[in-house]
């Protein structure tokens, strides 16, 4: 039976960021930490890299602006020029509403999608889940997981050492469904 | 009609879809039998999808308008004047142009009745025939006919054939508004009945005692042109307009000194016009008098005097006696025989025949059109002694109240449906041609007559060629048959003026005026009758379009009502829309009130017409039916009326509502003496044409534009009912118009505020303005309302979403939605369609467009001879009929095109100029001609 | 472990009581897991399902007959529709404020409130996006005002305000999805692990997207809804400038005026605020969630709606002022008319509802009586669906020309219209607090977390 890794429940966050330093501090690398909401300094603690969330929602607000104001300007002085009103083909400051708004459409749009990417989410399935009390990760509960993956990752050693870390409960997770 | 019940019950279901069906299946190939010739302006023959003209003429009273009628493909579309006929110079009235809708109208009779049930031809053939036998043997004794106003010559031979051939029988005459004062009035004067013809381009100064011959006079049309001729101020003088009336008339509105009083007053006070303008001028106190007097003693042979037809004969041998005096006679009026063929009096003919029935003496009567049931004087018992007819015959187009009591109805042929002839006001002969074979198998009146006597056979055509071909005689019978159908009008047949002097007349001096004494109590209510100025007597009742059409002095459509001074209402205190008891001797009528301003104090006026119980779907059931009131002493006005406000209230349907200028510059209006002083006098800060953020669009070819002078225009509404006919643009109903949603392209606004030192009626048409920075356009979402090249602003109605913002942008507000379905899809309303003007659905805007439909064809036949269109040749409707060619349209690239001169005038201004939208259509001021020295708002001022 | 809040006061606290993160937890979850309908509930519902069906009725015989079935005509041609289209943007706007801005501004107290605040957002965004759609005379062609290549090869025309709108309100709505929806993935991964029903976990699975709470996960999720935040607020300006546009670019007497964007933002906060305090003391009451919603946060919702009223009567001010400044004939008539013409009675109660009523606020007591500040955010309600009215209708009925001067009298389907967008609206929001959590769990978790005080 293969393995997913190992997973350390602990009651609340400070133990979880004690657990995460002192682990990382072992060498381990391939680290997981699972929360009911966002922990101040987890990331840091788990030395993850900058995400890039901002840079896709800058060019999707890039992209949405500039395609409204490229739309607006073909269509009205290239494609079907036609005086309205007397104004000039390319009424620029008329076009500026349309483009400050898509502008704002396509930044979110990006943001939004470019963070569920990043994530690989959606992603129904997951080893982790089979974890037991996983389901109060949305609840209550903080689960550390040492992935098996990782370089140190010894199946006897690592739970060993995750022990001394005193989880409200120590299981091992297996890569398929449950037996 | 969106009034109606949406349910139809079956019968009439099926009659329409039968009436449909056959008119799909035949609307288009209903040409007439014989040959017909196109005007001659039009190439010879017909071409695809080429409007026809067609010249013909149409008769109200007898008096014939000369019109020329647009036929596509066979289907008469439009009414335009004949400029080569006297009465019309080109234009018309608003009356006209309804009558293509009458002769479509769906409601028209289509079969013979008798006794209620459809019955045959044949049938009512053998009556006549053996009647036939008997009249022979006594001579036509028992034998009656009843017609209106008669001006066909051939129907006039045909009548003569008849009296020879039955010499008892008897023709009687009878018209709801008749002349019966003016032949009596002539009488007086000559020794005979004459019909007088004025010449309002040779007067200078116009005293009208409550004549309205701007709207109501045969010949008005002719008149208003002659009119407005003489009111330019660029001619540095202007004729000058004195008018003294009850109710406030188009007439009135044009005047230059108004007065107000109650028709009975009006003998009176002509007497002491005359007794000041044959006597010294100083001795009357009111102003009024005073300056007419003086400004009718300076103009001798310049000036004009006359009297309306509800005055007493008094009045109007007063006005041929001044007009003597003034030597007037000959140059500004001159006498014709009567053109028009009519009992010396109305009133007693009819009387005669009612005795004569009463005493069964008429065993047939023949009904000639006209609808006496429903309004003959109420006092002349003619509905019971109809009874006593044992054979009534009611000829005409529609089953209306008469018919029903008749024992046969026969449906008459429309005038655009047979052939005829008709005289005009001055004598002028037109030969009608039919436009289209009758669509309801409706008969000539000539083959009615005919058949008559004894002759089955002959066709209208043939008898009125018959007719023709006598008179021409031998001198190229053929070419001038063909050419008076061409032009519309029979050569050298206008009347030559009788040489006679008017017997001097009871004029007033100081004790002739206490001898005829006639002013009544001041504070005596006095109810005075008048003919619709859209509906006439009724007889257009079921014309959707003139129902719609706003009446010019109270902008009401779809009613009558009890027309009162502000004075008066709140003596009685009641406001608009509550309803009022009037009784005149034991009779009385309920009627809503309408507050009228310049409406004589101490009187009511009712517009007769309406109150119609018989119709049709359209016409019946809207408004009051004076006639209930009408008696034969009191044709025109009756004294001591009683009103009792009723806590009733009904609800009328206006166009417009508020009609003070609320110091806004929207019309503006100067005397000639202003004018003379500052030419620029109209001219305003805001008018200068502001810069502009944007360059300007280079023009095309073309860049069309209008001009309205407001000099010149006298509020008809003529424009508006002809852009209704060109446009396609449909009647909305009463309930509709309450709530605001009329379609008419061109309105014509009222104010009544101060302009020109006098509280005045100002009228101010208002087409789309076609601005050049439109603000429609900027906010349209979907491009539907754009500019085009020669500076139109086009609806696009097919991609209109209908957002109505562009409408609530507009500052004109000139632009129509439809709100609901509102473009009617029988069978009739699209053969009666303009085919260039796309019909629009429910949920788009629509506006004037410049009749872009007639842009495009003038264009399209300019290129095809590869030559630019030249000026005056493509001509919009509403200018088309203005009679007094108040709008002028046209190129303004064109140097030299009449547009550009009207609008270099100095009183040209911009309406709304400040808000820079540059409209392309712009006013000339309207200018007045008070006499001057004195403050004419004085004129109403002491007795 | 049992932590309890720090407790300023019952007032002050933002959560009342003693919660670990697992309670919080569960008493949200509960009230969609666990809680049986109540009585209460379902009446409100009925009633809401109603009106729904009147709407839908109304829609049917509108899209059948025409606009002609409303009041409106020429010149007014703008009514009920565009009085509601903008009263619905507007308390719209007072959700986005909440989640938006208070949180850019770490304003804790935010955290109960900004999930129902959000879902108000979304269905008055809905409510106001239906209306322009209905009022068109032709609907079934709305989406010519949207840019696609047509047969027609017509493009839309974009100088015109209406297809600024189109970009500003689906602009709006599509990111206010986005923030609410993003917000709620934490508490639909809850209630997915909570559940016992086998067709909740299901869509509550699939909603979830399989979210597992990973930190990295949790990394870019508090980015990206820092960012989606960000956007929002600036966004949620621009859409009622957008919308005031579309009268301040009219050159109508009453519209034509530079200070509407600002004028129009502030109306649409403080009827925002208004609606969020019309929704949100029915709801805790409902739902017993007044450890959650405390007192505090209503006084604080409240001072926002006086502030903005504050906003909201400078306006009427200075645009009075202006007009009479402008010393031009027709502003100046415009306003005079307003104030004494045939519409003075909108005039009136919009001055009582929109500048008498708030001041209240300014007592403590009146602000600490939940019932008081219902009523007086009510009133509001009414009063700025009044001022809108008074905007359209008062300016248009009587514009440039006196001869166009015409009146305004609603028919019932106006009314139906109206009423039955109410409905609808009211019919989503309870079906919103029934089948998802009202307060953001992962949040309230957050703040548990971190106002937990020293016990260790």
């Amino acid at each position: 039976m293969s393995w997913y890794g190992i997973t350390a429940e602990f009651g609340h966050a400070e133990a979880l960021l004690d657990a995460v330093r002192a682990t990382r501090g072992q060498g381990y690398r391939r680290v997981e930490a699972y929360t009911p909401f966002s922990v101040e300094g987890l990331p840091e603690a788990l030395d993850l890299p900058p995400d890039r969330v901002a840079l896709v929602t800058l060019l999707g607000g890039i992209a949405g602006g500039a395609g409204a104001f490229f739309l607006q300007w073909y269509s009205a002085v290239i494609d079907y020029p036609i005086n309205s009103g007397g104004r000039p083909l390319n009424s620029w400051p008329a076009f500026i509403p349309a483009v400050f708004e898509l502008a704002v459409l396509g930044a979110a749009l990006a943001g939004f999608f470019g963070m569920l990417a990043l994530n690989g989410l959606p992603r129904l399935r997951h080893p982790i889940f089979n974890t037991p009390d996983f389901h109060l990760a949305s609840r209550n509960r903080f689960f550390l997981c040492v992935r098996s993956d990782d370089p140190l990752f010894d199946l006897e050693k690592t739970e060993a050492w995750l022990r001394t870390l005193s989880p409200v409960t120590l299981a091992r997770t297996p890569v398929g469904a449950k037996p | 009609m969106l009034d109606l019940p949406p349910i139809v019950d079956r019968r009439s279901f099926m009659k329409l879809m039968s009436a449909s069906i056959a008119l799909a299946g035949g609307a288009c190939t209903r040409a007439p039998l014989e040959p017909i010739v196109p005007y001659a302006r039009q190439p010879e023959g017909m071409v695809q999808g080429e409007p026809l003209f067609f010249a013909t003429a149409l008769t109200r009273g007898g008096y014939a308008h000369g019109v020329l009628v647009e036929s596509n493909m066979g289907r008469p579309t439009k009414i335009e004047g004949n400029p080569a006929h006297p009465a019309s110079l080109g234009s018309t009235g608003p009356l006209e142009q309804g009558r293509i809708l009458e002769l479509w109208d769906p409601d028209r009779s289509r079969v013979i009745q008798h006794l209620g049930q459809i019955d045959s031809w044949e049938n009512l053939a053998s009556l006549i025939r053996s009647r036939g036998q008997r009249w022979q043997a006594d001579g036509g004794e028992g034998l009656r006919i009843l017609a209106g106003g008669v001006s066909s010559p051939t129907l006039l031979a045909q009548w003569r054939l008849l009296l020879e051939k039955y010499p008892r029988a008897r023709i009687h005459h009878y018209e709801p508004v008749n002349r019966d004062n003016v032949y009596a009035g002539a009488r007086a004067s000559f020794g005979r009945p004459l019909e007088p013809v004025y010449h309002f381009d040779r007067a200078r100064v116009i005293v009208s005692l409550e004549a309205d011959f701007l709207g109501g006079l045969p010949g008005h049309v002719r008149y208003a042109r002659d009119f407005s001729r003489g009111r330019r101020p660029e001619a540095r003088s202007m004729n000058r307009l004195y008018v003294v009336e009850c109710m406030p008339s188009i007439t009135g509105a044009a005047a230059d000194h108004r007065l107000a009083r109650r028709s009975s007053e009006i003998h009176s006070l002509a007497l002491r016009l005359a007794a000041a303008t044959t006597g010294p001028v100083s001795a009357d106190a009111l102003p009024w008098v005073r300056s007419a007097a003086a400004d009718l003693q300076q103009h001798h042979g310049a000036s004009l005097v006359l009297a309306g037809d509800e005055q007493p004969p008094e009045v109007h041998a007063l006005a041929h006696h001044l007009n003597e005096v003034l030597g007037n006679r000959g140059a500004t009026v001159d006498f014709i025989a009567l053109p028009v063929t009519t009992a010396q009096s109305n009133r007693d003919s009819l009387a005669q025949l009612v005795e004569d029935m009463r005493h069964g003496r008429v065993d047939t009567l023949l009904i000639l059109g006209g609808n006496p049931l429903y309004d003959s004087p109420v006092d002349a018992g003619f509905a019971e002694a109809l009874r006593s007819a044992s054979v009534s015959i009611h000829f005409g187009l529609h089953h209306n109240e008469t018919s029903r009591h008749c024992t046969w109805h026969v449906p008459a042929a429309h005038e655009l449906e047979t052939w005829s002839d008709a005289t005009a006001y001055d004598g002028t002969v037109t030969i009608q041609q039919p436009l289209i074979a009758p669509l309801y198998g409706g008969r000539p009146v000539h083959e009615m007559l005919a058949a008559l006597t004894g002759d089955f056979d002959s066709t209208a055509h043939s008898l009125v060629r018959n007719y023709w071909m006598g008179v021409f005689g031998n001198q190229q019978p053929e070419e001038r048959w063909a050419n008076c159908l061409r032009s519309g009008v029979v050569s050298e047949s206008t009347a030559r003026y009788e040489n006679t002097q008017a017997a001097k007349a009871v004029v007033g001096d100081a004790g002739a005026t206490a001898a005829v004494g006639t002013v009544p109590d001041p504070k005596e209510i006095e109810l005075a009758f008048r003919p619709d100025p859209t509906l006439w007597d009724g007889r257009y009742a079921n014309v959707a379009w003139l129902q719609e059409l706003p009446k010019p002095m109270t902008q009401l459509t779809w009613d009558n009502a009890a027309f009162m001074s502000d004075a008066l209402a709140q003596q009685l205190q009641v406001t608009n829309e509550d309803v009022v008891e009037l009784e005149v001797g034991n009779r009385t009528l309920r009627a809503p009130v309408w507050v009228v301003p310049h409406h004589a104090e101490h009187a009511l006026t009712l517009y007769l017409g309406s109150g119609r119980t018989a119709a049709g779907p359209v016409g019946t059931g809207h408004g009051v039916n004076a006639f209930a009131l009408r008696t034969q002493n009191a044709p025109w006005f009756a004294g001591g009326v009683k009103v009792r406000k009723l806590n009733e209230r009904y609800r009328l349907a206006t166009v417009q509502s508020h009609h003070r200028l609320e110091g806004r510059p929207i019309i503006r209006a100067g005397t000639l003496a202003d004018y003379l002083h500052d030419p620029q006098f109209a001219r305003q800060e805001s008018d200068r044409r502001a810069a502009s953020l944007y360059p300007d669009v280079p023009r095309a070819e073309y860049a069309w534009g209008m001009s309205i002078d407001l000099a010149s225009c006298i509020g008809c509404g003529a424009c508006t009912i002809a852009c209704q006919a060109e446009n396609n643009i449909p009647t909305v109903g009463k309930s509709e118009v309450i709530a605001g949603r009329e379609l008419h392209w061109i309105r014509v606004d009222r104010y009544e505020d101060a302009a020109a030192g006098a509280q005045r009626t100002l009228f101010q048409p208002v087409p789309c303005m076609q601005c050049e920075h439109a603000p429609c356009e900027l906010v349209c979402p979907v491009e539907a309302s754009v500019h085009d090249a020669e500076g139109i602003n086009v609806q696009v109605y097919n991609r209109c979403v209908g957002t109505r913002f562009c409408s609530n942008n507009c500052p004109y507000k000139v632009r129509r939605f439809n709100f609901l379905s509102y473009s009617k899809e029988d069978a009739q309303s699209a053969a009666l369609h303009n085919p260039e003007v796309t019909v629009r659905m429910r949920g788009v805007m629509e506006k004037c467009n410049y009749c872009l439909q007639r842009v495009v064809r003038g264009r399209i036949s300019a290129d095809r001879d590869d030559r630019a269109l030249r000026d005056g040749e493509v001509v919009t409707a509403c200018q088309a009929v203005c009679p007094t060619q108040a709008i002028v349209f046209g190129d303004l690239n064109d140097p030299h095109s009449e547009v550009r001169a009207a609008k270099g005038s100095s009183r040209t201004y911009t309406l709304l100029g400040e808000l820079n939208t540059r409209p392309r259509t712009t006013y000339l001021a309207r200018v007045v001609n008070p006499a001057t020295g004195r403050d004419p708002s004085e004129d109403g001022g002491e007795r | 472990m049992n932590s309890t809040v720090a407790s300023e006061g019952p007032s002050q606290a933002t959560v009342k009581g003693s919660y670990t993160y697992g309670s919080i937890t569960d008493k949200i979850a509960d009230i969609v897991l666990e809680r049986r309908t109540t009585p209460g509930f379902a009446i409100a519902l009925a009633i809401a399902g109603a009106f729904t069906v009147l709407f839908i009725v109304a829609i049917a015989y509108l899209f059948a007959t025409g606009v002609g079935i409303w009041g409106v005509n020429e010149p007014v041609a703008w009514a009920f529709a565009l009085t509601n289209f903008v009263w619905w943007v507007g308390i719209g706007h007072a959700g986005t404020f909440i989640s938006a801005i208070l949180l850019l501004l770490r304003q804790k107290w935010r955290t109960s409130i900004n999930r129902f605040a959000e879902a108000m957002t979304i269905f008055a965004v809905a409510m106001a996006g239906l209306m322009p759609i209905l009022h068109l005379g032709r609907p079934w062609f709305f989406y010519w005002l949207i840019p696609y290549p047509d047969v027609m090869n017509v493009w839309p025309q974009w100088r015109s305000p209406l297809v600024w709108d189109i970009f500003a309100i689906s602009t709006y709505i599509i990111v206010s999805i986005l923030f609410w929806y993003m917000g709620l993935l934490p508490d639909v991964a809850t209630l997915r692990d909570r559940a016992h029903k086998r067709w909740q976990q299901v869509v509550y699975g699939l909603l979830a997207l399989g979210w597992r709470g990973d930190a990295r996960h949790w990394q870019r999720f508090d980015t990206t809804y820092l960012l989606l935040a960000g956007l929002a607020t600036p966004l949620v300006i621009s859409v009622h400038s957008v919308v005031s546009l579309d009268f301040s670019i009219g050159n109508v007497p009453g519209w034509h005026s530079t200070i509407f964007p600002p004028y129009f933002v502030a109306g649409a906060l403080f009827s925002g605020f208004a609606m969020a305090l019309t929704l949100g003391i029915p709801l805790r009451a409902l739902f017993k969630l007044h450890d959650f919603i405390t007192d505090r946060h209503l006084a604080n919702m409240a001072k926002l709606l006086l502030a903005c009223g504050l906003i909201v009567d400078y306006s009427y001010a200075v645009e009075t002022y202006t007009a009479f400044y402008s010393a031009d004939r027709y502003e100046t008539y415009a306003i005079m008319n307003r104030m004494t013409g045939p519409y003075a009675w909108v005039y009136a109660t919009v001055m009582f509802c929109n500048v008498v009523t708030p001041q209240l606020i300014w007592f403590k007591r009146i602000r600490a009586m939940p019932v008081v500040l219902f009523a007086i955010a009510a009133i509001v309600n009414v009063g700025m669906w009044l001022e809108r009215f008074m905007i359209i209708v008062v300016s248009l009925h009587r514009d440039f020309l006196p001869a166009n001067w015409g009146f305004f009298t609603p028919t019932f389907w106006d009314l139906a219209t109206l009423a039955g967008s109410l409905g609808t609206f009211a019919l989503l929001f309870l079906l919103f607090v029934r089948f998802l959590p009202a307060i953001s769990m992962s949040e309230m978790r957050k703040l548990n977390e971190e106002t937990r005080g020293v016990d260790r």
